[in-house]
């Protein structure tokens, strides 16, 4: 189900319009064809995933859907400092053009692109010459998705927990309560110390908020990671496009030259058959040489051009990933140091209460 | 006039058979005897000091050391009349030093048991020796309890471990179980020894002098069980005749309070019980959290240090979520524990008095000499409570205060080691 997303339009004029999250889905998908060799900025999630049992994983929470807003946004921003991608024009008039956008989508074709990809990504196939660099890089995507998803889990059940220590320490609050009705000189300090338990209770409702936060900024990564993995896929896609071309163009070489000499370098039907049934007239072997000659031709061309289309993704997806490490490095850092910070201030309250708490206590 | 025997606080002379071979089985009546007996105990040397309290708990809890909230300004109890208390002089008034520990076991051909070593010093003059170590093991405890309670039946007799934990969370013989116990047996006896009666008692000092074989002959000079059971009946069929009916409103309010206070009491025990269980459940899950990161550094390059430090932290957090665990379950459950079981006690003495006063009353047409002792008794009583309800309340005040204490570092714990993370990795 889509939610409705209100943007402002950056490198527009004036512009605030609505999207739903199906559109942006589109526009990403669009974007990832187009531009194979970048790492196209994720999407937050669709549904809620990874929560502890207080949040609800209903996907109509206000809550999860102002994290989903964000996300959006975030998004985005991403898309829009992106030195390739931000000058793209459907980019342009996602941001500006109200009606009409997903016909113009459309309209580029890129459907047709992310079908084909699309079957062929799921293939499997053997690369025979694999770029080390890639599949490192594969490895590398693999592991950090696996390792995000284990630790937003546990993290999520750790959320859990410490909830459930928090919140019964509020039963205190309760019973101190009830009993300083019955102390004479205990009365005033049981009290007020009930008082400080039910504020201890209550501040953990606000520090897990602050984690979700935390949480949300692993799953972008989480999500990145598979963008990555997708970028080496495209590009096995091509290396194996590549190896299948020129294997395709050396069979056809050798095909051309066992016609034209006429031995049989290698074991074939042709070559059977020919033997029990007689070779060809001059003539069809001549024709056959001159098509094969052209598709030689041909298949020499498009290897050059594959060649090259190849050279030129590896270059341009290699600077993007460089560009994606340095970004990646940069904020897991800072939403690390950011964890720590809100660790500490958890901490900080803890002290406060308890000092207070004690405070109380000793005045019993 | 009956002539009870009743056990005098201080050892005279008279009472070092214990309880007694010729007690009556009217155990409800102090009768005449004890009377001026207690009367004259009173006069004697039995410290309503402040300072004795500094050393009620001779025990690891350093931190109870600091009570002092018996302060002079107590409730105005109308045991005026018998009050003729002298202050001991100077503040160690601690005559009497008992530890127990060394649990050992002891395998016999019909049971197997454990006994614990029982080390006493003293500079009482009545005792024979300074020093004296014996081994005792549960049931002698029990037996000194109920001889106690038999003696002074509307005194406050500290409780006893139980006998074994229903929850069937520890083996009978679990080194858990038997180290709760010998605390719980320390503090039995030593609460024993600071209370101003029932220090002087002559089982007490049986108990923690005798040698085994002497223990056990003494033990068999007890009532009989048959008198035992006149007493339960007797008390049975006084507490069905509504033994409420004068009572003094002072213990009209003590036991509603005492209802009150027992039932929250245990409403906190079952708390403090759902928090340890709760942080256990945390620190589970904590413990899986930390190795995670360490994990993923091992992909990473320039986040590998941080990452590693994240992990650092995590498991010291983890150690100090353990800490916090073995504070709670050391210190606050033992004692939710024990305050449970004075709240029963309490609530047994209550009743006791009140057959005692239904006894008194149905006889009130004979003695007005009856009733002033009587009131004497309830006047002791009354004092008394109030001296263990303050007990009780000082005891909280320093557990609540330890335990915040544990907290409080617990979160300091955390913080060091969350600092130090953010130092780490913004280099």
């Amino acid at each position: 189900r889509a939610v409705e997303s209100q943007i402002e339009g950056q490198c527009a004029p004036v512009d605030s319009l609505w999207r739903r999250y199906s559109e942006f889905e589109l526009l990403r998908n669009y974007l990832s064809v187009t531009y194979p060799h970048i790492v196209v900025p994720p999407l937050p999630e669709k549904r809620a995933d990874f929560v502890w049992h207080k949040l609800s994983a209903d996907n109509m929470d206000p809550d999860f859907v102002e994290r989903r807003r964000m996300g959006l946004e975030n998004f985005l921003l991403r898309v829009a400092s992106h030195p390739v991608l931000c000058q793209d024009k459907i980019f342009h008039s996602f941001l500006t053009q109200e009606g009409g956008w997903k016909e113009m989508v459309n309209e580029t074709g890129f459907q047709l692109k992310a079908d084909s990809r699309l079957k062929a990504l799921n293939a499997t196939f053997r690369v025979k010459n694999p770029d080390k660099r890639f599949t490192e890089l594969k490895h590398y995507s693999d592991e950090l998705q696996s390792v995000i998803s284990h630790l937003l889990r546990v993290r999520a059940r750790v959320a859990d927990r410490l909830y459930g220590v928090y919140k019964v320490h509020g039963n205190y609050g309760r019973v101190f309560s009830e009993w300083s009705a019955i102390e004479k000189e205990m009365g005033d300090g049981l009290q007020s110390a009930g008082h400080h338990m039910d504020v201890y209770a209550a501040s953990i409702d606000d520090i897990l908020e602050e984690e979700e936060h935390y949480a949300d900024q692993l799953k972008e990564y989480l999500f990145y990671a598979e963008a990555l993995r997708a970028v080496c896929r495209k590009h096995e896609l091509m290396q194996y496009d590549l190896e299948m071309a020129a294997q395709d163009l050396t069979s056809k070489k050798q095909q051309c030259e066992e016609l034209a000499t006429g031995t049989v370098r290698t074991f074939s039907l042709k070559g059977m058959t020919s033997k029990l049934f007689g070779q060809e007239t001059p003539e069809q072997r001549e024709a056959k040489i001159k098509v094969l000659e052209e598709q030689i031709q041909e298949g020499e061309e498009q290897l050059k051009s594959k060649n090259l289309e190849g050279r030129d993704f590896v270059k341009s997806a290699w600077a993007d990933i460089e560009r994606f490490k340095e970004q990646k490095n940069h904020d897991l850092k800072e939403a690390l140091i950011s964890y720590a910070v809100m660790q500490i201030s958890m901490c900080k309250k803890g002290i406060q209460v308890w000092t207070n708490a004690k405070e109380c206590f000793s005045k019993m | 006039m009956e002539a009870e025997d009743w056990v005098p606080g201080p050892p005279l002379p008279a009472g070092g058979e214990g309880p007694g071979a010729d007690s009556q089985p009217a155990a409800g009546v102090p009768g005449t005897a004890g009377g001026p007996l207690l009367a004259a105990a009173a006069a004697e040397v039995l410290a309503l000091d402040d300072e004795e309290d500094d050393l009620e708990v001779f025990s690891k809890d350093t931190s109870l050391a600091e009570v002092n909230s018996f302060s002079p300004s107590m409730p105005i109890s109308p045991s005026s009349m018998t009050n003729q208390y002298k202050l001991e002089d100077g503040p160690e008034l601690r005559d009497l030093f008992i530890t127990v520990d060394d649990p050992e076991s002891h395998i016999t051909a019909i049971e197997t048991f454990i006994t614990y070593r029982v080390v006493t010093k003293t500079s009482r003059g009545e005792f024979d020796s300074s020093e004296y170590e014996v081994r005792r093991r549960y049931q002698d405890f029990l037996w000194l309890k109920s001889k106690l309670e038999e003696a002074h039946p509307t005194l406050i007799i500290p409780p006893l471990p139980e006998k074994f934990i229903i929850k069937g969370m520890v083996e009978r013989f679990s080194d858990e179980f038997i180290e709760t116990r010998r605390k719980a047996l320390h503090k039995f006896l030593n609460r024993i020894a600071d209370h101003p009666t029932l220090t002087f008692n002559e089982d007490f000092k049986i108990f923690l002098t005798a040698q085994a074989w002497e223990l056990s002959s003494h033990k068999k000079q007890g009532p009989g069980l048959l008198s035992r059971m006149g007493q339960t009946v007797r008390a049975v069929a006084s507490s069905v005749r509504g033994a409420v009916k004068n009572r003094p409103g002072m213990f009209t309010e003590m036991n509603d309070y005492m209802e009150t206070f027992s039932q929250k009491i245990n409403v906190l025990d079952k708390i403090a019980h759902r928090i340890y269980k709760e942080e256990r459940d945390y620190f589970n899950e904590m413990k899986e959290y930390g190795p995670i990161h360490t994990l993923w550094s091992a992909s990473e390059e320039d986040l590998a240090d941080s990452l590693k430090g994240i992990a650092n932290c995590i498991d010291r957090c983890c150690k100090a979520t353990e800490k916090r665990m073995a504070g709670l379950s050391e210190n606050l459950l033992p004692i939710l524990h024990e305050y449970i079981l004075y709240s029963e006690i309490l609530m047994g003495v209550l009743k006791r008095r009140d057959q005692i006063q239904g006894e008194l009353d149905s006889k009130v047409d004979a003695l007005a000499n009856k009733k002033t002792e009587k009131d004497l008794l309830s006047e002791e009583i009354g004092k008394l409570e109030d001296k263990v309800e303050r007990a009780n309340n000082a005891l909280r005040a320093d557990w609540d205060r330890w335990k915040q204490n544990m907290q409080c570092d617990m979160r300091s714990t955390f913080t060091h080691v969350a600092e130090n993370n953010l130092h780490y990795y913004e280099e």
